[in-house]
């Protein structure tokens, strides 16, 4: 069990109003907030501890690189990973895009096939259409069923010979819903295809091991775990980063240089190309150990009791439309919805009256938004620091938007 | 609960003008791809003047009761005059509109600016 009123206070912001009212933060899919131990963490990086990482024969070099390094292995600890796996990079975006890139160069040729699914965020399509124009692949979606999971048996039938990616998201950042990503590797790995995981919304929430997992690849955003915007982690199994080519050149990813031809740096220093951002690596590493002193399996916990109360409200409220699965154990901490033809951004606007602040739009998924016949959606997604009076003042806010506009 | 005014309310509630006109002059269509925000606007001119007008759309409460009261707002009104019409105008007669949502009550006038120059 966690104290959340001591928790809480570990989050300035959350002593804010908004509009005049205490802020309820009902949107850390989006971006989490930051409790002080990570603001700090990279305040002080700043104010004692600031060099460039692995350049300097200074001691103040030194100890900023031995910090940047720790920010790796505690990283690598976090997801039952070696720290040589562990690139940092800007966010889940530029990871997927990297190892989109590195595939295509590698594994992808004319006529081969990419999976990614129908639930994904623009982010782990659109790294994958690109490579599939670019090489002359195909690029194929696995449907979902009316449930809001995967369509496994269509995915079986996509899967073939020269499929060489298959990429998803570990949990739907709409939808919720958290995929079998275990399953899928192993047959995607029968047939010698490289698994990709989205763990945006997966790794801030529940504990992930990349051992059990399944993939060869995963990518997450620091900011989306109580992290410094800026800092993702890509995590790949050696035998990729190894055959991998960079991404991005330039300094500090190389052992030598001449004028036409050039000798890089081992993974992970490969993929780092120019200076890192080291501080937010740091306030990453602030954020992993105030996540694990808490304990993973605690925070899971917390969400899905908050999930679950929410999904219960919602559907008692018969002018509410809710998206994806409506077992709060099948689903991540966030819950898609409508209020029946009333546009989101209404809904939204109306609470934000109200001091609460929830996500309306198409959440990065058009896709997806058009298979479920909608132009856009409300999400309230809850982290660590939410309490069961926030979603229940969300829920009651929602009867008076209601009134207003219906 | 009251942040939007009462007459973007009443206009979402009760749109005035909605539907189409059977033989328009003029018509301007404007779709916010983002949010699935759309209006189209139909004119019926005589002398130079709105001799008659009509809305259609779906969308935000914003958009589609900035649509309804624009109607009323160029009826009468000539060309010349509605080209010269300005974005505080139908702010104004919408009470105030809310700063993270001025792009759905300026949809249906860039509807207007559209039909004006087809």
């Amino acid at each position: 069990m966690m104290d959340l009123a001591k928790l809480r206070a570990d989050f300035p912001i959350l002593g804010r109003l908004e509009n005049g009212k205490p802020l309820i933060y009902l949107d850390s899919a989006a971006t989490s907030q930051k409790p002080i131990q990570v603001i700090e963490t990279e305040a002080r990086f700043y104010r004692e501890q600031n060099a460039n990482v692995r350049r300097g024969v200074y001691l103040l070099s030194h100890e900023a690189t031995e910090l940047y390094e720790a920010a790796r292995r505690m990283v690598a600890e976090f997801l039952g990973a070696r720290a040589e796996e562990i690139v940092f990079t800007r966010g889940t975006t530029e990871g997927l895009n990297l190892a989109a890139w590195a595939l295509g160069e590698t594994r992808v040729s004319l006529g081969d096939r990419i999976i990614v699914t129908e639930m994904e965020h623009h982010a782990n399509i659109l790294p994958w259409q690109e490579l599939a124009r670019r090489k002359g692949a195909e690029l194929l979606a696995v449907p979902i069923t009316e449930g809001g999971h995967l369509d496994l048996s269509a995915f079986r039938k996509m899967l073939n010979r020269r499929t060489k990616v298959v990429a998803l998201a570990h949990v739907s950042n709409v939808l919720g819903t958290i995929n079998p990503v275990g399953e899928i590797a192993e047959e995607a790995h029968r047939v010698g295809a490289v698994v990709v995981v989205d763990a945006a919304q997966s790794v801030p929430h529940m504990p992930v091991s990349v051992k059990e997992l399944g993939a060869d690849v995963l990518a997450f955003s620091g900011h989306k775990m109580l992290g410094p915007t800026g800092i993702g982690v890509l995590w790949a199994k050696s035998e990729l980063l190894e055959e991998w080519p960079p991404f991005l050149t330039g300094g500090e990813m190389i052992r030598e240089v001449w004028l036409d031809r050039a000798v890089w740096a081992d993974p992970p220093a490969k993929f780092e190309a120019g200076t890192p951002p080291i501080a937010q690596a740091i306030g990453l590493a602030a954020a992993v150990e105030y996540l694990a002193g808490i304990g993973m399996p605690t925070v899971n916990a917390h969400g899905r009791e908050l999930t679950a109360l929410a999904l219960e409200g919602l559907q008692t409220r018969s002018f509410v439309e809710i998206y994806g699965p409506r077992d709060p154990k099948e689903r991540g901490a966030l819950v898609s919805f409508n209020l029946k033809g009333l546009h989101p951004h209404d809904v939204a606007t109306l609470l934000d009256q109200e001091g609460i602040c929830i996500r309306a739009g198409h959440h990065c998924a058009q896709p997806l938004h058009r298979r479920l016949g909608i132009p856009a959606s409300c999400r309230a997604s809850f982290y660590l620091y939410n309490t069961r009076e926030e979603v229940e003042a969300f829920l009651a806010a929602l009867d008076r938007v209601w009134e207003a506009l219906r | 609960m009251s942040p939007y005014e009462e007459v973007i309310l009443d206009h979402w509630k009760n749109p005035r003008n909605k539907g189409r006109l059977s033989d328009p002059d003029l018509v301007g269509v404007e779709v916010n791809p983002l949010c699935g925000d759309a209006v189209r606007l139909e004119l019926k001119v005589a002398d130079g003047k709105v001799a008659d007008v009509r809305f259609d759309g779906h969308g935000c409460a914003i958009s589609q009761a900035a649509a309804s009261l624009l109607t009323e707002l160029i009826q009468g009104r000539t060309l010349a005059e509605l080209r010269e019409m300005k974005d505080e105008e139908l702010l104004s007669a919408l009470g105030g509109v809310i700063q993270t949502r001025l792009n759905c009550a300026l949809l249906p006038l860039r509807a207007l600016r559209k039909a004006l120059k087809s």
